[in-house]
């Protein structure tokens, strides 16, 4: 049985994520920022198969609070061995480019705040001997558009910081997964035309990333396709990528 | 081609602004004087899930289970949950659902908003007769919890009230006890009307389910010849049938059935050796489910998309009517492999727009080939509305105001109950002023 925390939970991957995990008859601990939400799905996961289903009210942002989030992640569970770090925002690319506020706002909330974790967690995983750390950045972290380059590079910061950290950690019985989903239909994606085949629904993004998560591959691409679509993007040419309209 | 939004028919096709709802204690977004309606996943055929020009609110993000009794079998879920995921759940714990239609991709909510029913019907009356409540939420902010006694003119309104009287965000449901996921029973021929009639009338009491296919482009003396299936819950060794699904991987230019297609397929589907089995034994997903199995099978009828035609005929003109529907429907050429009959029981409905009543209940599919299309279907409606039957709202992209009116005596006490910010394109088409029309 695994341990499982699960930061960002009431996003639409982190909870079908949740609910793979449930179904296998691990237990959960859920973080995010509203309670009612949160206590919905507690109830569910515990009905899907979870033996412990607890949640805590508490904003990713705040990073004071991260050492005693996983703490009490780590006493309601009886231990840590899993975390799943999903929390973020799509931010609107045009707002950010006309605000520095507001694009370091979207780093606080897409880099900062997951790399804090991360070193908090790494460090603890190190120390047990044992752990899996994973960690959702995105395909849009491959390589900068404009269309939206505030979250691609925080993302890019979080794709090389996991990758450091997985070196790291490399032997020491601690496994660190970088998780690349593509077009994801979920409420933060609801403002896009979903038609096509690109798109993806959550429940299968999250099989593939428990697959991933048990298996310990390195760096998940969810669907597995956006690999293909990633070499592509980042091997075009800079004096050609600079003209397209990404 | 259709998108997020579409109806099962594929026919017509409108443009919606969808808003995902996945937090069931959140209000109504209202920032925009467009209409509101609730969309599950999909499964109603016609204009029913169609707001055309205005807003649905997409449900299947409230897919939560909420509770459980494993004493009672009572269970509560959020309503965009899929009668597909309840039965998974309660299954192994050896429980069913109390009622289901022909297939298991309808969300609990669409199933309270249209009274769906069963090839059980005739023994336990509708889906709306096993829902012990449900959280009604209106635009005004106010929710209520309905059930038959309390709130009780809201749970009449609500059930079959095609998602006008508000957003349904939460059911408790009434489960049966079942042995197991097996089915036993009979798979038997009629030659025309009056044997299905027989068999009907021989099997009501023994069996739970009951249901028969019929062959649609049968003629002469072979008109009205079908296949006859009924069964009941049992303990039973069988094989499960394999998870993997096939898909129709894309829309055909043109319909695969035409009068060819369908000549051949109900000849052979009636002469094949499986349609006599005295002792079968089904798993209850072939049995209830046969089209769930073939994901997006829609697709077979083409760009233009599909009718379907539901109707029920009350018991004293249903033989007389149903031939002369079935001579119609083989005259014209069209119709469907799938064309399902069967009788409904004497249990009155719940709701003020529920579709079941006592007497035969025929539905088919229709190739949409327009205004022909069009024509063949006002002929069947011509004599539904003769016999005093009805046709089921959630099958219909067509069927005329004064149709409807008269399908639906009720349905002028039903408007009062509608919620002021919601609306179908199905209910703008339906409750038109109809003074001066004779129907």
């Amino acid at each position: 049985m695994r341990r499982v925390l699960v930061v960002g939970a009431t996003s639409a991957i982190a909870e079908a994520v949740a609910r793979e995990f449930a179904r296998r008859g691990d237990s959960l601990f859920l973080v995010g920022r509203r309670p009612e939400p949160l206590a919905a799905i507690a109830d569910d996961l515990k009905l899907r198969g979870a033996p412990l289903a607890q949640f805590r009210v508490q904003d990713a942002n705040d990073i004071t609070a991260h050492a005693d989030l996983v703490e009490a992640a780590s006493v309601a569970m009886g231990g840590l061995d899993t975390v799943l770090i999903a929390h973020g925002t799509l931010p609107d690319q045009a707002a950010c480019a006309a605000s520095v506020e507001r694009t370091l706002a979207e780093y606080q909330t897409n880099a900062l705040s997951q790399i804090a974790l991360c070193t908090l967690i790494a460090n603890r995983f190190e120390s047990q001997g044992k752990g899996t750390l994973a960690v959702i950045s995105s395909v849009a972290g491959d390589r900068g558009r404009q269309s939206n380059y505030v979250y691609g590079s925080a993302k890019a910061a979080v794709t090389a910081f996991t990758s450091g950290l997985r070196q790291r950690l490399h032997g020491k019985g601690v496994r660190v997964i970088t998780i690349k989903p593509g077009f994801v239909d979920t409420p933060m994606t609801a403002a896009f035309d979903k038609r096509g085949p690109l798109w993806a629904s959550a429940d299968s993004v999250a099989r593939t990333i428990v697959r991933g998560m048990i298996a310990g591959t390195p760096v998940i691409y969810a669907p597995w396709f956006w690999w293909g679509i990633m070499q592509i993007i980042r091997n075009i040419p800079e004096r050609i990528f600079r003209g397209l309209k990404l | 081609m259709p998108g997020a939004g579409s109806s099962w028919g594929r026919w017509p096709q409108h443009r919606h602004r969808t808003i995902a709802l996945t937090n069931r204690h959140e209000p109504l977004v209202l920032d925009e004087s467009a209409t509101l309606l609730p969309y599950g996943n999909g499964r109603s055929y016609g204009d029913s899930c169609q707001n055309d020009g205005g807003v649905l609110l997409a449900t299947r993000g409230l897919d939560r289970y909420v509770a459980f009794d494993a004493d009672n079998g009572v269970i509560e879920c959020e309503a965009g949950m899929l009668l597909k995921d309840v039965i998974e759940f309660a299954l192994p714990r050896g429980w069913f659902v109390p009622v289901t239609p022909g297939t298991c991709f309808v969300t609990l909510g669409g199933a309270v908003a249209n009274d769906v029913h069963g090839k059980n019907h005739h023994r336990v009356g509708t889906f709306g007769h096993h829902v012990l409540g449900f959280d009604l939420l209106r635009s005004d902010g106010s929710e209520r919890w309905c059930t038959p006694s309390e709130n009780a003119d809201w749970f009449a309104a609500t059930v079959g009230g095609l998602g006008l009287t508000g957003l349904i965000r939460r059911v408790r449901l009434q489960l049966r006890r079942v042995p197991g996921p097996f089915l036993r029973g009979e798979s038997l021929r009629f030659g025309n009307l009056s044997g299905f009639f027989t068999l009907s009338r021989d099997s009501d009491a023994d069996y739970e389910y009951t249901v028969s296919w019929l062959d649609c482009a049968a003629r002469g003396r072979q008109r009205g010849r079908g296949v006859f299936m009924r069964a009941n819950h049992a303990f039973a060794q069988g094989t499960a049938p394999g998870t993997g699904q096939l898909r129709v991987p894309f829309t055909p230019p043109l319909p695969l059935v035409n009068r060819l297609s369908l000549r051949l397929f109900n000849t052979l589907y009636y002469h094949r050796p499986a349609a006599r089995q005295p002792d079968a034994v089904w798993h209850y997903r072939p049995f209830f489910y046969p089209l769930d199995g073939v994901l997006e099978w829609n697709r077979i009828y083409g760009p233009r998309g599909f009718h379907q035609y539901q109707c029920v005929i009350p018991p004293a003109a249903a033989q007389e009517s149903l031939d002369e529907m079935l001579e119609t429907i083989a005259a014209s050429g069209s119709g469907s492999f799938l064309a399902v009959l069967k009788m409904f029981g004497e249990q009155a409905s719940p709701g003020l727009l529920s579709f079941a009543r006592p007497g035969a209940t025929l539905a088919l599919d229709f190739p949409n080939a327009g205004a022909p299309t069009l024509r063949l279907l006002e002929s069947l409606d011509a004599i539904t509305r003769k016999a005093g039957g009805a046709v089921y709202p959630a099958k219909d992209a067509r069927m005329s105001a004064a149709s409807f009116q008269q399908y639906f005596p009720r349905w002028n006490e039903f408007q009062r109950f509608i919620d002021p910010r919601f609306s179908s394109s199905f209910w703008r088409r339906v409750s038109q002023d109809v003074q001066g029309e004779t129907s």
